[in-house]
Protein backbone atom coordinates (compact mmCIF):
# COMPACT_ATOMS: atom_id res chain seq x y z
CA UNK A 1 0.00 0.00 0.00
CA UNK A 2 2.94 2.58 1.09
CA UNK A 3 4.44 1.27 -2.58
CA UNK A 4 1.53 2.32 -4.48
CA UNK A 5 1.06 5.42 -3.10
CA UNK A 6 5.26 6.22 -3.62
CA UNK A 7 4.73 5.12 -6.92
CA UNK A 8 1.94 7.22 -7.70
CA UNK A 9 3.35 10.24 -6.86
CA UNK A 10 6.71 9.71 -8.43
CA UNK A 11 4.78 9.62 -11.58
CA UNK A 12 3.05 13.04 -11.05
CA UNK A 13 6.04 14.15 -10.14
CA UNK A 14 7.97 13.16 -13.86
CA UNK A 15 4.95 14.75 -15.87
CA UNK A 16 5.88 17.50 -13.53
CA UNK A 17 2.13 18.38 -13.14
CA UNK A 18 -1.25 17.33 -12.11
CA UNK A 19 -3.25 15.18 -14.44
CA UNK A 20 -6.23 14.37 -14.28
CA UNK A 21 -5.90 10.45 -14.73
CA UNK A 22 -4.02 10.46 -11.71
CA UNK A 23 -4.72 8.24 -8.29
CA UNK A 24 -8.07 9.50 -7.35
CA UNK A 25 -7.42 10.04 -3.44
CA UNK A 26 -3.80 11.36 -3.18
CA UNK A 27 -4.34 13.69 -6.03
CA UNK A 28 -6.23 16.92 -4.94
CA UNK A 29 -8.84 17.66 -7.23
CA UNK A 30 -9.05 21.44 -6.61
CA UNK A 31 -5.95 22.07 -7.93
CA UNK A 32 -7.01 21.15 -11.95
CA UNK A 33 -9.23 23.98 -11.84
CA UNK A 34 -7.32 26.74 -11.73
CA UNK A 35 -4.94 25.29 -14.39
CA UNK A 36 -7.35 24.73 -16.42
CA UNK A 37 -8.98 28.99 -15.90
CA UNK A 38 -5.69 29.52 -15.64
CA UNK A 39 -4.70 27.62 -19.57
CA UNK A 40 -8.20 29.14 -20.64
CA UNK A 41 -6.69 32.75 -19.63
CA UNK A 42 -3.31 32.27 -20.97
CA UNK A 43 -5.12 31.40 -24.42
CA UNK A 44 -7.71 34.77 -24.10
CA UNK A 45 -3.94 36.36 -23.81
CA UNK A 46 -2.48 35.71 -26.54
CA UNK A 47 -5.92 36.15 -29.29
CA UNK A 48 -5.90 39.44 -27.33
CA UNK A 49 -2.55 40.61 -28.19
CA UNK A 50 -3.28 39.17 -31.88
CA UNK A 51 -6.12 41.03 -32.22
CA UNK A 52 -4.89 44.39 -31.09
CA UNK A 53 -2.02 43.83 -33.14
CA UNK A 54 -3.89 43.74 -36.42
CA UNK A 55 -6.34 46.54 -35.09
CA UNK A 56 -3.46 48.42 -34.54
CA UNK A 57 -2.38 48.61 -38.33
CA UNK A 58 -5.76 47.99 -39.67
CA UNK A 59 -7.28 51.44 -38.09
CA UNK A 60 -4.21 53.45 -39.01
CA UNK A 61 -2.83 54.01 -35.43
CA UNK A 62 0.38 52.72 -36.96
CA UNK A 63 1.58 52.81 -40.74
CA UNK A 64 0.92 49.65 -42.50
CA UNK A 65 3.96 50.17 -44.05
CA UNK A 66 6.13 49.62 -40.66
CA UNK A 67 3.99 47.53 -39.08
CA UNK A 68 1.30 45.52 -41.20
CA UNK A 69 -1.60 43.98 -40.47
CA UNK A 70 -1.08 40.18 -39.09
CA UNK A 71 -2.79 38.71 -41.89
CA UNK A 72 0.13 39.90 -44.21
CA UNK A 73 2.62 38.56 -42.03
CA UNK A 74 0.45 35.46 -41.58
CA UNK A 75 0.45 35.39 -45.46
CA UNK A 76 4.18 36.28 -45.65
CA UNK A 77 4.80 33.24 -43.00
CA UNK A 78 3.03 30.35 -44.92
CA UNK A 79 5.37 32.10 -48.16
CA UNK A 80 8.39 31.33 -46.31
CA UNK A 81 7.53 28.09 -44.74
CA UNK A 82 7.20 27.23 -48.92
CA UNK A 83 10.89 28.40 -49.29
CA UNK A 84 13.65 26.05 -49.59
CA UNK A 85 15.89 29.25 -48.57
CA UNK A 86 14.20 29.68 -45.32
CA UNK A 87 14.97 26.09 -44.14
CA UNK A 88 18.22 26.47 -45.25
CA UNK A 89 18.46 29.51 -43.15
CA UNK A 90 16.56 27.76 -40.13
CA UNK A 91 19.00 24.88 -40.49
CA UNK A 92 22.12 27.13 -40.36
CA UNK A 93 20.62 29.11 -37.55
CA UNK A 94 19.88 26.21 -35.42
CA UNK A 95 23.66 24.53 -35.94
CA UNK A 96 25.61 27.48 -35.20
CA UNK A 97 23.08 27.62 -31.83
CA UNK A 98 23.57 23.94 -31.05
CA UNK A 99 27.00 23.75 -31.90
CA UNK A 100 28.02 27.14 -29.80
CA UNK A 101 25.43 25.75 -26.85
CA UNK A 102 27.18 22.40 -27.37
CA UNK A 103 30.81 23.76 -26.84
CA UNK A 104 30.20 25.84 -23.83
CA UNK A 105 28.07 23.69 -21.99
CA UNK A 106 31.20 21.49 -22.27
CA UNK A 107 33.36 23.78 -21.82
CA UNK A 108 31.67 25.46 -18.33
CA UNK A 109 31.11 21.90 -16.86
CA UNK A 110 34.43 20.97 -16.79
CA UNK A 111 36.22 24.51 -16.21
CA UNK A 112 33.44 24.46 -13.25
CA UNK A 113 34.24 20.90 -11.88
CA UNK A 114 38.05 20.85 -12.27
CA UNK A 115 38.36 24.90 -10.76
CA UNK A 116 35.76 23.42 -7.71
CA UNK A 117 38.06 20.27 -7.42
CA UNK A 118 41.65 21.81 -7.48
CA UNK A 119 41.61 23.93 -4.24
CA UNK A 120 44.01 27.15 -5.01
CA UNK A 121 41.82 27.58 -8.87
CA UNK A 122 39.29 29.22 -7.23
CA UNK A 123 41.03 32.02 -5.77
CA UNK A 124 43.41 31.99 -9.25
CA UNK A 125 40.17 32.69 -11.35
CA UNK A 126 38.35 34.74 -9.23
CA UNK A 127 39.05 38.02 -10.36
CA UNK A 128 39.87 36.94 -13.43
CA UNK A 129 36.04 35.35 -14.52
CA UNK A 130 34.63 38.74 -12.71
CA UNK A 131 36.58 40.92 -15.47
CA UNK A 132 35.56 38.79 -18.43
CA UNK A 133 32.24 37.79 -17.87
CA UNK A 134 30.62 41.06 -17.89
CA UNK A 135 32.30 41.53 -21.27
CA UNK A 136 29.04 41.65 -23.63
CA UNK A 137 29.49 39.48 -26.40
CA UNK A 138 28.26 41.78 -28.98
CA UNK A 139 31.83 43.43 -28.37
CA UNK A 140 33.70 40.74 -30.14
CA UNK A 141 31.59 41.55 -33.24
CA UNK A 142 34.91 43.16 -34.53
CA UNK A 143 37.42 40.68 -33.35
CA UNK A 144 35.19 37.73 -35.08
CA UNK A 145 34.92 39.52 -38.13
CA UNK A 146 38.82 39.89 -38.28
CA UNK A 147 39.13 36.39 -37.31
CA UNK A 148 36.52 34.45 -39.10
CA UNK A 149 34.79 37.41 -41.80
CA UNK A 150 31.28 36.23 -42.09
CA UNK A 151 31.47 32.06 -41.60
CA UNK A 152 29.99 29.60 -39.14
CA UNK A 153 32.79 30.46 -36.99
CA UNK A 154 32.66 34.34 -35.77
CA UNK A 155 29.09 32.91 -34.96
CA UNK A 156 30.53 30.05 -32.48
CA UNK A 157 32.74 32.42 -31.06
CA UNK A 158 29.75 34.80 -29.99
CA UNK A 159 27.60 32.27 -29.33
CA UNK A 160 30.13 30.24 -26.91
CA UNK A 161 31.74 33.34 -25.27
CA UNK A 162 27.88 34.40 -24.37
CA UNK A 163 27.45 30.83 -22.93
CA UNK A 164 30.12 29.59 -21.54
CA UNK A 165 29.68 32.40 -18.78
CA UNK A 166 26.41 31.41 -18.06
CA UNK A 167 27.07 27.91 -17.76
CA UNK A 168 30.39 28.38 -16.06
CA UNK A 169 28.93 30.45 -13.34
CA UNK A 170 26.16 28.11 -12.51
CA UNK A 171 28.76 25.44 -12.11
CA UNK A 172 30.42 27.37 -10.02
CA UNK A 173 27.68 28.05 -7.26
CA UNK A 174 26.71 24.24 -7.94
CA UNK A 175 29.68 22.78 -6.82
CA UNK A 176 29.65 25.19 -3.58
CA UNK A 177 26.50 23.80 -2.45
CA UNK A 178 27.92 20.25 -1.78
CA UNK A 179 26.39 19.06 1.91
CA UNK A 180 29.03 18.76 4.08
CA UNK A 181 27.01 16.00 5.87
CA UNK A 182 26.77 14.04 2.48
CA UNK A 183 30.78 14.75 1.86
CA UNK A 184 31.80 13.26 5.18
CA UNK A 185 29.32 10.27 4.16
CA UNK A 186 30.66 9.50 1.09
CA UNK A 187 34.64 10.07 2.41
CA UNK A 188 33.13 8.03 6.01
CA UNK A 189 32.83 4.85 3.32
CA UNK A 190 36.23 4.94 1.01
CA UNK A 191 34.58 7.10 -1.93
CA UNK A 192 37.58 8.56 -3.88
CA UNK A 193 38.21 11.99 -5.39
CA UNK A 194 36.63 10.43 -8.98
CA UNK A 195 33.57 8.86 -7.14
CA UNK A 196 32.53 11.42 -5.11
CA UNK A 197 32.46 14.02 -7.86
CA UNK A 198 30.37 12.07 -9.78
CA UNK A 199 27.90 10.45 -7.01
CA UNK A 200 27.77 13.26 -4.95
CA UNK A 201 29.39 16.82 -5.93
CA UNK A 202 27.55 15.91 -9.70
CA UNK A 203 24.26 15.99 -8.80
CA UNK A 204 24.61 18.37 -6.38
CA UNK A 205 25.70 20.79 -8.99
CA UNK A 206 22.87 19.35 -11.01
CA UNK A 207 19.78 21.53 -10.28
CA UNK A 208 22.23 24.59 -11.62
CA UNK A 209 23.74 23.00 -14.01
CA UNK A 210 20.17 22.64 -15.63
CA UNK A 211 19.63 26.33 -14.81
CA UNK A 212 22.65 27.28 -16.62
CA UNK A 213 21.80 25.47 -19.95
CA UNK A 214 18.67 26.79 -20.01
CA UNK A 215 19.74 30.58 -19.68
CA UNK A 216 22.65 29.85 -21.87
CA UNK A 217 20.46 28.20 -24.49
CA UNK A 218 18.58 31.62 -24.92
CA UNK A 219 21.59 33.73 -24.66
CA UNK A 220 22.87 31.41 -27.21
CA UNK A 221 19.45 32.01 -29.47
CA UNK A 222 19.83 35.76 -29.13
CA UNK A 223 23.99 36.12 -30.32
CA UNK A 224 23.59 32.96 -33.24
CA UNK A 225 20.65 35.27 -34.71
CA UNK A 226 22.79 38.68 -33.33
CA UNK A 227 25.37 37.55 -35.41
CA UNK A 228 23.45 36.56 -38.80
CA UNK A 229 21.93 39.82 -38.41
CA UNK A 230 24.93 41.87 -37.96
CA UNK A 231 27.73 40.14 -39.56
CA UNK A 232 25.96 38.65 -42.68
CA UNK A 233 26.77 35.06 -41.15
CA UNK A 234 24.17 32.98 -42.93
CA UNK A 235 20.85 32.06 -41.39
CA UNK A 236 17.31 33.71 -40.09
CA UNK A 237 19.33 36.81 -38.99
CA UNK A 238 20.98 37.49 -42.41
CA UNK A 239 17.33 36.93 -44.08
CA UNK A 240 15.73 39.32 -41.77
CA UNK A 241 18.35 41.82 -42.45
CA UNK A 242 18.13 41.29 -46.33
CA UNK A 243 13.85 41.44 -46.08
CA UNK A 244 14.49 44.63 -44.07
CA UNK A 245 16.80 46.24 -46.85
CA UNK A 246 14.77 44.75 -49.58
CA UNK A 247 11.33 46.58 -47.57
CA UNK A 248 10.15 42.89 -47.33
CA UNK A 249 8.09 44.07 -44.24
CA UNK A 250 5.63 41.23 -43.78
CA UNK A 251 8.64 39.04 -44.60
CA UNK A 252 10.84 40.46 -41.85
CA UNK A 253 8.00 39.94 -39.34
CA UNK A 254 7.12 36.98 -40.46
CA UNK A 255 11.07 35.77 -39.97
CA UNK A 256 10.92 37.91 -36.17
CA UNK A 257 8.11 35.44 -35.43
CA UNK A 258 9.68 32.51 -36.19
CA UNK A 259 13.12 33.53 -33.64
CA UNK A 260 10.29 33.94 -31.14
CA UNK A 261 8.71 30.83 -31.71
CA UNK A 262 12.26 29.26 -32.07
CA UNK A 263 13.27 30.68 -28.60
CA UNK A 264 9.86 29.88 -26.78
CA UNK A 265 10.46 26.12 -28.17
CA UNK A 266 14.06 25.90 -26.77
CA UNK A 267 12.88 26.96 -23.15
CA UNK A 268 10.04 24.62 -23.07
CA UNK A 269 12.21 21.80 -24.18
CA UNK A 270 15.00 22.78 -21.71
CA UNK A 271 12.91 23.06 -18.86
CA UNK A 272 10.97 19.44 -19.75
CA UNK A 273 14.43 18.16 -19.63
CA UNK A 274 14.84 19.75 -16.54
CA UNK A 275 11.83 17.99 -14.68
CA UNK A 276 12.85 15.06 -15.69
CA UNK A 277 16.62 15.16 -14.65
CA UNK A 278 15.42 16.35 -11.31
CA UNK A 279 12.80 14.40 -10.20
CA UNK A 280 13.93 13.96 -7.26
CA UNK A 281 14.91 17.51 -5.99
CA UNK A 282 12.52 19.69 -3.81
CA UNK A 283 11.96 22.20 -6.33
CA UNK A 284 10.51 19.16 -8.54
CA UNK A 285 8.96 16.89 -6.81
CA UNK A 286 6.95 18.95 -4.74
CA UNK A 287 5.40 18.17 -1.05
CA UNK A 288 5.88 15.06 -0.02
CA UNK A 289 2.65 13.01 1.65
CA UNK A 290 4.91 10.53 4.41
CA UNK B 1 37.86 -9.00 28.54
CA UNK B 2 38.46 -9.61 24.79
CA UNK B 3 40.55 -8.16 22.65
CA UNK B 4 40.96 -4.49 21.79
CA UNK B 5 38.80 -3.21 18.36
CA UNK B 6 39.46 0.34 18.91
CA UNK B 7 42.28 2.07 21.15
CA UNK B 8 42.33 5.53 21.52
CA UNK B 9 45.62 6.95 23.07
CA UNK B 10 46.19 10.51 24.16
CA UNK B 11 43.87 12.68 21.67
CA UNK B 12 44.02 15.79 21.62
CA UNK B 13 42.16 18.23 18.86
CA UNK B 14 42.81 21.93 18.82
CA UNK B 15 40.89 23.81 15.87
CA UNK B 16 42.98 26.73 14.91
CA UNK B 17 41.11 29.36 12.47
CA UNK B 18 41.13 33.51 12.54
CA UNK B 19 43.39 33.76 15.24
CA UNK B 20 41.15 31.92 17.75
CA UNK B 21 42.54 28.46 19.13
CA UNK B 22 39.99 26.31 20.20
CA UNK B 23 40.73 22.85 22.51
CA UNK B 24 38.51 20.71 21.81
CA UNK B 25 39.61 17.76 22.94
CA UNK B 26 42.22 17.19 25.37
CA UNK B 27 43.47 14.53 26.35
CA UNK B 28 41.51 11.16 25.88
CA UNK B 29 42.52 7.42 26.42
CA UNK B 30 40.25 4.10 25.63
CA UNK B 31 39.74 0.88 24.36
CA UNK B 32 36.88 -0.32 23.02
CA UNK B 33 36.75 -3.98 23.20
CA UNK B 34 36.18 -6.43 20.08
CA UNK B 35 32.07 -7.03 20.24
CA UNK B 36 31.41 -4.24 22.57
CA UNK B 37 28.77 -1.72 22.62
CA UNK B 38 29.69 1.34 24.32
CA UNK B 39 28.23 4.59 24.73
CA UNK B 40 29.87 8.10 25.04
CA UNK B 41 27.46 10.45 27.38
CA UNK B 42 28.72 14.05 28.23
CA UNK B 43 27.89 17.47 28.63
CA UNK B 44 26.64 19.16 25.08
CA UNK B 45 29.46 20.86 23.77
CA UNK B 46 32.67 18.96 24.85
CA UNK B 47 33.65 17.56 21.55
CA UNK B 48 31.90 14.11 21.37
CA UNK B 49 31.33 14.74 17.75
CA UNK B 50 34.93 16.14 17.04
CA UNK B 51 36.16 12.82 19.37
CA UNK B 52 33.90 10.46 16.70
CA UNK B 53 35.23 12.44 13.56
CA UNK B 54 39.08 11.62 14.38
CA UNK B 55 37.80 7.98 15.27
CA UNK B 56 36.06 7.65 11.99
CA UNK B 57 39.60 8.85 10.14
CA UNK B 58 37.57 12.49 8.82
CA UNK B 59 39.56 14.68 10.85
CA UNK B 60 43.33 14.72 11.85
CA UNK B 61 44.51 14.88 15.61
CA UNK B 62 46.73 17.09 16.73
CA UNK B 63 48.59 14.88 18.93
CA UNK B 64 47.74 11.37 20.26
CA UNK B 65 46.78 8.59 17.74
CA UNK B 66 43.76 6.04 17.03
CA UNK B 67 44.22 2.80 16.67
CA UNK B 68 41.80 -0.42 14.43
CA UNK B 69 42.79 -3.44 15.58
CA UNK B 70 46.78 -2.04 15.78
CA UNK B 71 46.47 -0.03 13.13
CA UNK B 72 46.77 3.53 13.09
CA UNK B 73 44.27 5.36 11.77
CA UNK B 74 45.25 8.03 8.99
CA UNK B 75 41.81 8.14 7.07
CA UNK B 76 38.64 6.74 7.19
CA UNK B 77 39.77 2.84 7.62
CA UNK B 78 38.06 0.09 5.32
CA UNK B 79 36.53 -1.54 8.23
CA UNK B 80 34.47 1.00 10.02
CA UNK B 81 31.40 2.71 8.75
CA UNK B 82 29.42 6.29 10.68
CA UNK B 83 26.25 6.50 11.18
CA UNK B 84 25.57 10.29 11.51
CA UNK B 85 22.43 12.34 12.88
CA UNK B 86 21.84 14.79 9.66
CA UNK B 87 19.61 11.23 8.22
CA UNK B 88 18.45 13.52 5.61
CA UNK B 89 21.64 15.04 4.57
CA UNK B 90 23.25 12.05 4.48
CA UNK B 91 21.16 9.94 2.60
CA UNK B 92 21.72 11.36 -0.36
CA UNK B 93 18.13 12.08 -1.80
CA UNK B 94 19.23 11.62 -5.60
CA UNK B 95 19.43 7.97 -5.32
CA UNK B 96 16.88 5.26 -4.58
CA UNK B 97 17.01 3.87 -1.08
CA UNK B 98 18.66 0.45 -2.67
CA UNK B 99 20.99 2.72 -4.34
CA UNK B 100 21.94 4.08 -1.78
CA UNK B 101 22.72 1.56 0.32
CA UNK B 102 24.55 0.09 -2.16
CA UNK B 103 26.61 3.25 -2.77
CA UNK B 104 29.32 2.10 -0.28
CA UNK B 105 29.46 -1.79 -1.80
CA UNK B 106 30.56 -0.27 -5.29
CA UNK B 107 33.75 0.56 -3.60
CA UNK B 108 34.54 -2.86 -2.61
CA UNK B 109 35.88 -5.86 -5.08
CA UNK B 110 32.28 -7.33 -4.67
CA UNK B 111 29.80 -9.11 -7.72
CA UNK B 112 26.80 -7.75 -8.44
CA UNK B 113 25.37 -10.63 -7.25
CA UNK B 114 26.30 -10.30 -3.80
CA UNK B 115 25.89 -6.55 -3.34
CA UNK B 116 22.38 -7.05 -4.44
CA UNK B 117 22.28 -9.95 -1.38
CA UNK B 118 24.12 -7.41 1.42
CA UNK B 119 21.23 -5.01 0.24
CA UNK B 120 18.63 -6.87 0.48
CA UNK B 121 19.63 -8.83 4.00
CA UNK B 122 20.47 -5.13 5.18
CA UNK B 123 17.05 -3.58 4.23
CA UNK B 124 15.18 -6.29 5.42
CA UNK B 125 17.67 -6.50 8.65
CA UNK B 126 16.13 -2.89 9.45
CA UNK B 127 12.62 -4.23 8.62
CA UNK B 128 12.55 -2.13 5.15
CA UNK B 129 12.37 -4.41 2.65
CA UNK B 130 9.63 -3.41 0.22
CA UNK B 131 11.19 0.13 0.60
CA UNK B 132 14.13 -0.03 -2.07
CA UNK B 133 12.28 1.31 -4.77
CA UNK B 134 11.56 4.48 -2.69
CA UNK B 135 13.68 7.70 -2.46
CA UNK B 136 14.57 8.66 1.25
CA UNK B 137 12.79 11.47 1.23
CA UNK B 138 9.48 9.69 0.31
CA UNK B 139 9.81 7.79 4.07
CA UNK B 140 9.50 8.84 7.53
CA UNK B 141 12.52 10.04 9.75
CA UNK B 142 12.84 7.23 11.45
CA UNK B 143 12.62 4.99 8.89
CA UNK B 144 15.36 7.38 7.33
CA UNK B 145 17.73 6.95 9.49
CA UNK B 146 17.07 2.68 9.60
CA UNK B 147 18.21 3.26 5.48
CA UNK B 148 21.67 4.99 7.08
CA UNK B 149 21.73 2.13 9.42
CA UNK B 150 20.94 -0.32 6.53
CA UNK B 151 23.62 1.43 4.75
CA UNK B 152 26.24 0.31 7.68
CA UNK B 153 24.88 -2.78 8.14
CA UNK B 154 25.84 -3.86 4.26
CA UNK B 155 28.96 -2.46 4.88
CA UNK B 156 29.88 -4.57 6.83
CA UNK B 157 32.27 -2.97 9.14
CA UNK B 158 34.10 -4.10 12.09
CA UNK B 159 33.04 -1.29 14.08
CA UNK B 160 30.04 1.24 13.51
CA UNK B 161 30.20 4.48 14.76
CA UNK B 162 27.15 6.27 15.58
CA UNK B 163 26.88 10.42 16.16
CA UNK B 164 23.86 10.58 17.88
CA UNK B 165 21.98 9.36 15.68
CA UNK B 166 18.24 9.29 17.68
CA UNK B 167 18.83 12.69 18.55
CA UNK B 168 16.21 14.20 15.43
CA UNK B 169 13.39 11.41 15.97
CA UNK B 170 10.17 11.53 18.21
CA UNK B 171 10.53 9.46 21.50
CA UNK B 172 8.34 6.40 20.49
CA UNK B 173 10.59 5.77 17.10
CA UNK B 174 13.68 6.25 19.28
CA UNK B 175 12.86 3.64 21.63
CA UNK B 176 12.48 1.49 18.66
CA UNK B 177 15.66 2.18 17.11
CA UNK B 178 17.18 1.41 19.99
CA UNK B 179 15.88 -1.64 20.57
CA UNK B 180 16.86 -2.35 16.90
CA UNK B 181 20.68 -1.09 17.21
CA UNK B 182 20.90 -3.60 20.36
CA UNK B 183 19.03 -6.17 18.73
CA UNK B 184 21.41 -5.75 15.75
CA UNK B 185 24.68 -5.68 17.53
CA UNK B 186 23.71 -9.08 19.52
CA UNK B 187 22.61 -10.80 16.47
CA UNK B 188 26.23 -9.74 14.06
CA UNK B 189 28.56 -9.08 17.06
CA UNK B 190 29.48 -5.34 15.22
CA UNK B 191 31.54 -3.54 17.83
CA UNK B 192 29.76 -0.39 18.28
CA UNK B 193 30.35 3.13 19.68
CA UNK B 194 27.49 5.21 20.25
CA UNK B 195 27.49 8.72 20.79
CA UNK B 196 24.56 10.23 22.71
CA UNK B 197 23.97 13.30 25.51
CA UNK B 198 20.82 11.46 26.22
CA UNK B 199 21.66 9.26 30.13
CA UNK B 200 18.85 7.22 29.57
CA UNK B 201 19.87 6.19 26.48
CA UNK B 202 23.76 5.51 26.90
CA UNK B 203 22.81 3.12 30.52
CA UNK B 204 19.66 1.75 28.25
CA UNK B 205 22.01 0.76 25.08
CA UNK B 206 25.65 0.52 26.52
CA UNK B 207 27.63 -2.50 27.85
CA UNK B 208 29.79 0.26 29.14
CA UNK B 209 29.15 3.95 29.57
CA UNK B 210 32.34 6.70 29.58
CA UNK B 211 31.08 10.07 30.48
CA UNK B 212 33.07 13.11 28.67
CA UNK B 213 34.02 15.85 30.69
CA UNK B 214 32.75 19.22 29.71
CA UNK B 215 35.45 21.06 26.83
CA UNK B 216 38.66 20.65 26.91
CA UNK B 217 37.49 17.11 26.99
CA UNK B 218 38.85 13.98 29.00
CA UNK B 219 37.37 10.60 29.87
CA UNK B 220 35.54 11.42 33.31
CA UNK B 221 33.99 8.29 33.94
CA UNK B 222 34.08 4.98 32.71
CA UNK B 223 31.08 2.74 33.54
CA UNK B 224 30.27 -0.93 33.77
CA UNK B 225 26.39 -1.43 32.55
CA UNK B 226 25.69 -4.75 34.89
CA UNK B 227 22.15 -4.83 33.07
CA UNK B 228 21.03 -8.00 31.95
CA UNK B 229 21.86 -9.32 28.26
CA UNK B 230 18.30 -8.80 27.29
CA UNK B 231 16.79 -5.75 27.81
CA UNK B 232 12.98 -4.28 27.32
CA UNK B 233 12.25 -0.70 27.27
CA UNK B 234 9.38 -1.38 29.77
CA UNK B 235 11.04 -3.68 32.60
CA UNK B 236 14.87 -2.41 31.98
CA UNK B 237 13.82 0.96 32.07
CA UNK B 238 11.87 0.69 35.57
CA UNK B 239 14.53 -2.09 37.34
CA UNK B 240 16.16 -0.76 40.46
CA UNK B 241 19.61 -0.96 38.78
CA UNK B 242 18.69 0.76 35.86
CA UNK B 243 17.97 3.81 38.29
CA UNK B 244 21.14 3.74 40.15
CA UNK B 245 23.26 3.33 36.98
CA UNK B 246 21.44 6.27 35.35
CA UNK B 247 21.27 8.43 38.30
CA UNK B 248 25.24 7.96 38.78
CA UNK B 249 26.07 8.87 35.11
CA UNK B 250 23.86 11.76 35.76
CA UNK B 251 25.97 12.82 38.67
CA UNK B 252 28.97 12.04 36.63
CA UNK B 253 27.65 14.45 33.93
CA UNK B 254 26.61 17.45 36.33
CA UNK B 255 30.42 16.87 37.42
CA UNK B 256 31.34 17.29 34.36
CA UNK B 257 29.75 20.21 33.83
CA UNK B 258 31.28 22.14 36.70
CA UNK B 259 34.80 20.57 36.15
CA UNK B 260 34.96 18.19 39.32
CA UNK B 261 35.39 14.14 39.73
CA UNK B 262 31.76 13.33 41.81
CA UNK B 263 32.70 10.99 44.32
CA UNK B 264 32.17 6.83 44.19
CA UNK B 265 29.16 5.55 44.82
Amino acid sequence: MKDGQTDGQRDRQTDGQLDDTGPGPTSPPRAERPAAANAALGAAGIVGFLALCEAVSRFGIVSGDYFPPLTRVADALVTELGDRAFWTALGDTLTGWALGLAIAVTAGILAGVVIAVVPFLREATASTIEFLRPIPSVALIPLAVLLYGSELRSVLLLVVYASFWQMLIQVLYGVQDVDPVAEETARSYGLGTWARVRHVLWPTALPYVMTGVRLAAAVALILAVTAELVIGAPGLGQRIAVAQTSQAVPEMYALVVVTGVLGLLINVGARAVERRALAWHQSVRGEVVV
Amino acid sequence: MGRSMLDVRGLKKVYEGSGRRVEAVRNLTFTVDAGELVCLVGPSGCGKTTLLKCVAGLLTPTSGEVLLEGRPVSGPPPGMAVVFQEYGRSLFPWMRVGENVELPLRQKPLSKARRRELVADALDSVGLADAAGAYPWQLSGGMQQRVAIARALAYEPDVLLMDEPFAAVDAQTRADLEDLVRGLWRERGITILFVTHDIDEAVYLGERVLVLSASPTVVQEQLTIDLPEERDQLRTRVAPRFAELRTRVYEQVQAAKRGVTAPRL
